[in-house]
């Protein structure tokens, strides 16, 4: 109940523009020259210090992405993107990476106090370690244009072998677990923004967890696009190895800009036998103004392979930021008795466009998934919901249930449904449930005669709508999650 | 104390209430009666400030204050209460958060601070087992998969918990069995006071078997054509409304 009331403050304290998180950092910037070229790809790769491997394979995903058309099929319009306008590499300007929090930047830190980001691990990282009756901790990889800044927590995840660093540190550190399994759930040439990133990502975090190991802590990244004219291209790779669980969250941020900027991000998550993988993302990139000017492009590719017996991966996002998301979280359902679930909730105002869904794909046995998807629209956005069920010959007693339910605010806004089912075995069981309703006047004159405003009603009935998807958040996510959708339909009614 | 002076309302154009005087002083309870169409539920949609229901004249005021220049929050927090006849579902949003969420807004509304939920659940139980009401009522969904006899009484748990100083029941007895009915009357009669005052809304004269009202009103095609104690219902009862209505016009 306190998240209502939670909810509540957060419309009492929005300010009168409603993306308080647009503000710009000034820091010295190292940047790479504009454009898209192998010596762009030799630089970056370059500058991290990379083996050879790793050029060898970025280049190699260059080459398909030369063959690759960008793809016009979801539901969304944008005037064509100039690749070569671009910067591929940005960097505050330091000396060597940081080793604690004391060689970051201070302005830097400021903007992530500003982001509320919890860096109080500041003491824990100078070596002061936490009394027992500290709160739940939340270790932090913090990535600020292309690189990352700070992992926190880092020792305390090491003692249980949990490894959590800049993915450009594991492939310094762990080379051999990155070789194993970069690429190996989404392949080079997946698609075409996969293959950009596979060509250019900078950063991102890399994840793995121990046989058997329950991660102590909910590990934690925070993305924010700085620089002018930059994409950001993160990569994240999670291996969850067999019996083990964790807990990954991602949010984002980016500055208020007139122009758009590119984000394409590659995630992916590998869950051996019994293994439990849970990736939360709160997506509050710019959306761009009233007008439709400026906001983020938000082109990801998110999948997970369940490539274990029994294994589990689950996808919860609340998307409300970027003007333009096209994003997919995925579930590849290998090993027998394995589980996938997608939750979402996306939120489009004014003239987002959100073309967002998931693909279920059965291949073992008595394999199972959940889809709910709560699409919310407002204003002249366009909200499309786009899933995949696939069941294969071999997923004998595989199992589908999803449910999918639009909410439109005004009349000016449009929600669409494409789903596709594809069974191809006699024994599989797939549900779909599909509604689409507004928010009914007579629902707003009954909160308002019980003493509501109008835009605290609107929450109230939005946050009940979602609450299905909500209720999947860890708890410090989902009462961000929700001042997120009350800041988001601010003044979106009446 | 409600003051209503010559209040015309349309819908749409269409004039539907022609000059309603009234006069419910606080403490007291009105019975308004009257046929089908004769601008009940208009009525009570416009003292509550509906969209959709336009004043085309007249006052009304509630203990001094003009009710018809405020939103419909503000006449809540003025203290005003409509008992929906369609009480309205709100998927996934919990009753007790509903109505913490309400009540929080009208204290706020009124300079009182704020109740915190285990305050609220204690204050809520309370009222809830007053009303002989099921906890779990608490925890449902606002309205949503009650029976009709639920939605009604979750009406007046409402009302036990915001504590208006005029409460609107309207038709709050349509669609309930007699011990349902019983419940619903001893909840408003549990309300009854020197501060409290209702206007009960009805086409039937048995809810006022429960709810004794200090006067009657009946309405007719958009005018109060009768006024009288407790008897004039019965009267109805017995003789029906076209005698009332005929002698009006």
């Amino acid at each position: 109940m306190s998240d209502v009331a939670d909810t509540m403050q957060a419309v009492h304290d929005a300010t009168t523009n409603p993306y308080k998180w647009g503000f710009t950092t000034d820091i010295e910037m190292d940047l790479a020259p504009k454009g898209l070229n192998e010596d762009i790809i030799r630089l970056i790769s370059a500058r991290k210090e990379e083996p050879s491997w790793l050029l060898d394979w970025r280049l190699q995903a260059f080459a398909a992405w030369k063959q690759m058309e960008e793809p016009h099929w979801a539901r969304v319009e944008h005037p064509p993107i100039d690749y070569q306008d671009l910067h591929y590499y940005a960097a505050p300007r330091k000396k060597t990476g940081p080793k604690s929090l004391d060689e970051v930047d201070p302005e830097l830190l400021r903007t992530y106090e500003k982001l509320g980001i919890p860096l109080r691990e500041r003491a824990i990282l100078a070596g002061v370690e936490p009394g027992e009756d500290e709160p739940r901790q939340i270790a932090v990889d913090a990535v600020f244009d292309s690189v990352s800044v700070a992992t926190t927590f880092r020792a305390t995840l090491q003692k249980s072998g949990v490894i959590f660093c800049p993915i450009s540190e594991a492939v310094r550190d762990h080379p051999d677990l990155v070789r194993k399994w970069l690429g190996s759930v989404v392949p080079q040439g997946d698609n075409f923004f996969a293959a950009l990133n596979s060509a250019v990502f900078t950063d991102g975090s890399f994840v793995f967890i121990p046989k058997g190991v329950r991660c102590p802590m909910e590990l934690s990244t925070y993305f924010r696009i700085n620089a002018r004219n930059t994409g950001q291209f993160e990569r994240t790779l999670i291996i969850a190895d067999e019996g083990s669980q964790v807990s990954y969250l991602e949010g984002c941020t980016a500055p208020q800009r007139d122009e758009n900027q590119l984000h394409a991000a590659v995630v992916e998550l590998v869950a051996l036998d019994d293994a439990r993988i849970k990736y939360s993302t709160v997506q509050n990139w710019y959306p761009g103004d009233a007008e439709g000017r400026g906001g983020i492009y938000n082109f990801v590719t998110k999948r997970g392979a369940c490539r274990g017996a029994r294994s589990h991966i689950s996808w919860t996002q609340v998307e409300t930021g970027s003007a333009i998301t096209w994003k997919y979280p995925s579930c590849i359902l290998q090993g027998d008795d394995s589980v996938g679930e997608f939750y979402s909730v996306a939120v489009t105002t004014n003239c987002q466009q959100a073309d967002t869904g998931t693909k279920m794909v059965h291949i073992g046995k008595n394999t199972r998934s959940t889809i709910v998807s709560k699409g919310i629209s407002a204003g002249r956005s366009n909200n499309t919901y786009r899933g995949q069920v696939r069941i294969m010959p071999r997923a004998s007693g595989a199992r589908n249930h999803t449910q999918c339910d639009s909410l439109l605010i005004g009349e000016t806004c449009g929600a669409h449904t494409v789903p596709y089912i594809e069974s191809r075995n006699p024994t599989a069981k797939i549900e779909h449930e599909a509604t689409t309703s507004k928010i009914a006047d007579d629902q707003l004159f009954y909160c308002r005669q019980r003493g509501l405003s109008e835009e605290d009603a609107v929450n109230l009935i939005v946050n009940g709508f979602c609450k299905d998807v909500l209720k999947e958040l860890p708890m410090e996510f989902a009462v961000e999650a929700q001042k997120l959708l009350a800041v988001s339909l601010e003044g979106s009614v009446g | 104390m409600l003051e209503i002076k010559g209040l015309t309302a349309a819908i749409y154009g269409k004039a539907i209430l022609h000059g309603i005087d009234l006069v419910v002083p606080t403490g007291e309870v009105h019975a308004i009666m009257g046929p089908n169409g004769s601008g009940k539920s208009t009525l009570s949609y416009v003292l509550s400030g509906r969209d959709g229901y336009e004043v085309t004249g007249g006052t009304a005021t509630l203990d001094g204050r003009d009710l018809l220049s405020m939103e419909p929050e503000e006449r809540a927090a003025a203290g005003l209460f409509l008992a929906f006849q369609y009480p309205v579902e709100l998927p996934g949003v919990g009753n007790a958060n509903f109505l913490r969420t309400a009540l929080n807004a009208l204290r706020r509304a009124r300079g009182e601070a704020e109740l915190d939920a285990v305050q609220f659940l204690k204050l809520a139980r309370a009222e809830a087992k007053r009303l002989a009401m099921p906890d779990d009522m608490l925890k449902r969904n606002v309205n949503v998969g009650f029976s009709g006899g639920e939605k009604k009484r979750n009406e007046v748990l409402q009302m036990a918990i915001l504590k208006p100083r005029l409460a609107i029941l309207d038709e709050t007895d349509s669609g309930l069995d007699i011990d349902a009915l019983k419940i619903v009357a001893d909840g408003v009669n549990a309300q009854r006071g020197p501060a409290f005052s209702a206007l009960v809304i009805t086409h039937y004269q048995r809810l006022l078997d429960h709810i004794v009202p200090d006067r009657v009103h009946v309405l007719a095609a958009g005018r109060i054509v009768k006024s009288g104690g407790p008897e004039l219902a019965h009267e109805l009862e017995a003789d029906g409304y076209a005698g009332v209505v005929a002698d009006a016009a």
